[in-house]
């Protein structure tokens, strides 16, 4: 029906080509300069939290794992768009008011730390015991053996869930276009609240998430390809 | 220049080890038998600190470490320095190559520079036979040269001391003879070895000395000629026979 209206009146169409590519622009813009960056830059941050709350799970005494249990547990049992909502329309109430793309920032981060700390904890877990056990009969200290021979193998571990993750927060950065940042899916609203052309203009953004969702998939097995080098193959059998 | 002393180690409440006075002198080749839980594995992993000990001394090489005091993580490197070890199923690092995981020890705990640390490497490994494998990595080998590479490895720390804990128990039995040959080059060579196995001609050949353990204690020690021809106490004797 959609399709058809389309290609019966040469109007529409005219009218539906020159918005495509009115709006492709901004909204590539919105994605180099909002969505990237942010899934980016918190994914950064994210691990590095995830790598210590992992840390403090695996090896903390008492305190340090009862908070980063407590941490894990609030942000895996509340829903991000809360957890948003939290820090950038709640906090100016306590005299803490934070712009929106820092409130994304820190909001995305928290949320990517918590659930990759599971993540690295597993990868991390899954090493045999003998490994550590070799590390330490050459002499090393716990933080040599986790540098040099734990975590280059638990990266091999954790880049399938963790590649999960970071697709999965390029996509979740839409919801950043609720604490006004002006990321692809925000400017995509506005330009369908200026034209009323709303399933045509979402599924152009749809379709550029699709696309740069695409391009990390491929990078991801490159990765992968490049950590089994040393991982045993047989007939195509792993 | 080995000297252990009231070596003690409970399991929760379980007692693995009692009570064992050793001593082991310089170049010679000590050879720990028994049955299997009786504690052989345990003692062996006392020795360079992957198992601390509840009590007892354990001196190597001047460095002497009371575990009837609390023992710092320092001296229990320093244990480790001493002493190197092979494992039952090799425990090479897979995510680096023959001659990164022998010369890792070197560059990150002795802190060689590389072109050092290769040729250190590179001479082990033709020791070990297998130097044009330098550039494999561990799931490219078979068991047997897997296992010399994880000799190599030990042997590339300097120990005072090598400690193998049934260094042929994984591996197919046509590949044993190779890592044996290894043992026994090295034997030759004058290191001071103390060994867990199951391969009694081996220990008959090549130990100075040999160790039965039964239930956590040594039931009785000596030559292998008296142990195993001419074994004093009953429980040794029940154990050469069900083997033999």
């Amino acid at each position: 029906m959609y399709l058809n209206s389309i290609f019966h009146n040469p109007e529409r169409l005219e009218r539906l080509i020159n918005i495509a590519s009115s709006s492709f622009v901004p909204l590539l813009e919105g994605a180099i300069t909002y969505t990237l960056p942010l899934t980016v830059i918190t994914f950064t941050i994210g691990l590095v939290i995830a790598f210590f709350t992992a840390l403090a799970r695996i090896f903390g005494n008492r305190f340090l794992r009862g908070i980063a249990q407590g941490y894990v547990s609030i942000i895996r049992g509340t829903p991000l768009l809360v957890q948003l909502f939290i820090i950038f329309y709640g906090l100016p109430t306590v005299g803490l008011t934070i712009s929106p793309f820092p409130s994304a920032i820190i909001g995305f981060s928290l949320n990517v730390g918590a659930y990759a700390s599971e993540i690295i904890r597993a990868a991390i877990l899954s090493i045999p015991k003998v490994q550590w056990e070799a590390a330490y009969s050459i002499g090393m200290t716990r933080s040599q053996a986790i540098r040099r021979i734990i975590l280059p193998q638990a990266t091999r571990v954790a880049i399938p869930p963790l590649s999960n993750s970071f697709i999965g927060l390029i996509k979740d950065t839409s919801l950043a276009s609720l604490i006004l940042v002006t990321e692809m899916f925000r400017r995509a609203q506005e330009i369908a609240a200026t034209n009323y052309e709303f399933l045509f203009v979402y599924s152009i953004a749809a379709f550029i998430y699709w696309v740069i969702c695409f391009i990390f998939s491929i990078i991801q097995g490159k990765i992968e390809g490049r950590l089994d080098r040393f991982v045993k193959t047989v007939g195509g059998v792993r | 220049m080995i000297k252990i002393r009231g070596l003690q180690k409970s399991f929760h409440d379980q007692e693995v080890i009692k009570n064992i006075d050793l001593d082991i002198s310089p170049g010679s080749v000590v050879v720990i038998i028994g049955p299997s839980g009786s504690g052989k594995s345990t003692f062996l992993r006392c020795l360079n600190g992957l198992e601390i000990p509840n009590n007892g001394i354990i001196e190597i090489d001047g460095l002497q470490l009371d575990f009837s005091k609390k023992v710092t993580q320092k001296q229990i490197i320093d244990l480790r320095r001493r002493t190197g070890m092979v494992f039952q199923n090799y425990a090479l690092f897979p995510h680096l190559t023959v001659i990164e995981n022998i010369i890792e020890g070197l560059i990150t705990v002795k802190k060689l520079p590389k072109i050092e640390a290769i040729k250190i490497g590179e001479k082990l490994l033709e020791k070990v036979g297998l130097l044009t494998h330098k550039d494999y990595y561990p799931s490219q080998l078979s068991g047997g040269q897997e296992q010399r590479v994880a000799i190599a490895r030990a042997l590339a720390m300097d120990p005072k001391v090598m400690l193998f804990d049934e260094p042929t128990s994984a591996l197919d039995p046509e590949l044993v003879n190779e890592v044996l040959k290894v043992m026994k080059d090295l034997a030759n060579e004058g290191m001071t070895m103390v060994i867990v196995t199951h391969e009694m001609k081996f220990a008959e050949e090549v130990a100075n000395e040999v160790v039965f353990f039964d239930e956590g204690v040594i039931i009785e020690h000596g030559p292998p000629s008296l142990i195993f021809h001419n074994p004093k106490k009953e429980r040794t004797k029940k154990f050469l026979s069900l083997i033999q």
